[in-house]
């Protein structure tokens, strides 16, 4: 009955929520089946950014995906946004129940 | 110590003669720009952020809507034309001084140039309280300039940080930035409101009188308190930004008010309606000019415009501008009318 855990990436994106429509639209273009969107408020290289106010608010995105699809979309990140966008992304591995979702 | 030149009594009533003058709209902006300034836990939440924007623009839309509906939409043709060319110089005028005498790279001159180009409906609202309050009148039309007055600049703004660009790199084609503006919020909204008020006119509104006019300066109120607080956290970026930017910021809505005020004598506006055109072309844009400018010209530094537009010139019309081109407008209308 127990399904065994199996092992894929989850890719995290903080940014602007300028970028929110964007990402939204090229996620699924790089084969990631789903992502989660929150707000999100922090504070770092460019100063305190809370949620309340659209122009200084930030987002987190948060993609559960393969190998391939994560490393995919942050080179995608990589040459098209780092250089005038806000934007942290990280990866880490997580252990998940019906990785054929993913 | 009763008998000292300041007593507390004497405080306050000088500080009730300092404030008294302003509209008490104004107040709560202040009030927050203190709270932000003291580091208080006020917060407006997102939510009511969003929803006080949504009432603001439809309540301003519904109200030109239902004074549109007495003028005959020939007359308007002509005036709204002029206003929307006189309008197009505001960016063609900054541009150059940004980016010549302030020395501004070329991305963040020509996005700072399309938010002083483009309108605050925030400022637009205080104007027409503050007229009220100072028993003016207004021609109702004011509302369709402000929709107009909103997109050309952004349009110019980044056709002058693209100048001499291959054009198209990047995805950032013209296709998504008229999107975003005109699908955007406030241009749906303030529309939707115009066409609603013209359609359904005074009588058939009269049922939501209640909530879209006789609330509008309680919402305002909040919605202004909680622009003091953005304001107020823009402090650091105007530190950064330099002298230039903060003495481009008092002058430049100077300028662009005096081009508004011509243009309202011009076209042969009310004493109201010059005045509200002059308020309408010395705003700046913190709204709609950063979120077009942010996919369009991701190059330009956001914190050097938005510090500009909503640190400093957003507070200098609505404690110095709107009275003194108020006073401008009564004046050079007694002179030339």
């Amino acid at each position: 009955m127990n399904r065994p855990l199996q092992t894929r990436k989850l890719l995290t994106i903080v940014c602007e929520a300028a970028l929110e429509k964007r990402l939204e639209k090229e996620l699924p273009q790089f084969g990631a089946h789903g992502y989660t969107i929150s707000d999100a408020r922090g504070s770092g290289a460019h100063g305190r950014r809370d949620a309340a106010w659209p122009a200084s608010a930030n987002i987190r995105v948060e993609v559960l995906c393969d190998e391939a699809v994560a490393e995919a979309v942050v080179r995608h990140l990589e040459t098209k946004y780092f250089t005038s966008y806000q934007l942290v992304v990280f990866l880490s591995d997580v252990q998940v129940l019906r990785a054929e979702k993913f | 110590m009763a008998k000292g030149i300041v007593t507390p009594s004497r405080l306050f009533a000088a500080c009730r003669i300092v404030f008294m003058p302003f509209e008490p709209v104004i107040l709560f902006f202040l009030l927050g720009a203190l709270a932000g300034l003291i580091r208080s836990d006020l917060r407006i939440p997102a939510v009511l952020y969003e929803s006080l924007s949504i009432f603001l623009l439809l309540a301003i839309g519904l109200k030109g809507g239902v004074e549109l509906a007495r003028y005959p939409v020939s007359e308007l043709v002509f005036a709204a034309a002029c206003v929307v060319l006189a309008g197009a110089l505001i960016p063609l005028i900054a541009y150059p001084v940004l980016a010549y005498l302030g020395k501004l790279p070329r991305a963040d001159a020509a996005s700072i140039a399309a938010h002083y180009g483009s309108v605050s409906v925030v400022t637009f609202a205080v104007g027409s309280t503050y007229l009220i309050g100072q028993g003016e009148v207004a021609e109702g039309y004011l509302t369709v300039f402000l929709v107009l007055l909103e997109f050309p600049a952004l349009m110019i703004g980044i056709w002058l940080a693209r100048r001499g660009e291959g054009g198209g790199e990047n995805g950032r084609g013209w296709g998504k930035v008229l999107h975003e503006v005109f699908a955007g919020k406030s241009i749906v909204l303030l529309l939707g409101g115009l066409a609603i008020g013209w359609v359904a006119g005074s009588e058939g509104l009269k049922p939501l009188d209640k909530l879209f006019f006789d609330l509008f300066k309680g919402m305002l109120a909040i919605f202004l308190l909680e622009m003091g607080l953005v304001a107020a956290s823009r402090i650091g970026d105007l530190r950064r930004a330099g002298w230039f930017l903060a003495g481009f910021a008092i002058v430049m809505p100077l300028v662009s008010a005096a081009l508004g005020i011509t243009t309202g004598l011009l076209l042969g506006l009310s004493v109201g309606g010059t005045t509200l055109l002059a308020t309408l072309y010395a705003s700046a844009s913190y709204i709609a000019a950063p979120a077009a400018m942010r996919i369009a010209v991701p190059e330009a530094n956001p914190g050097l415009s938005i510090g500009a537009a909503l640190g400093i010139t957003f507070p200098f019309n609505l404690l110095v501008g709107i009275p003194a081109y108020h006073w401008l407008a009564t004046t050079l209308h007694g002179v030339f009318a």
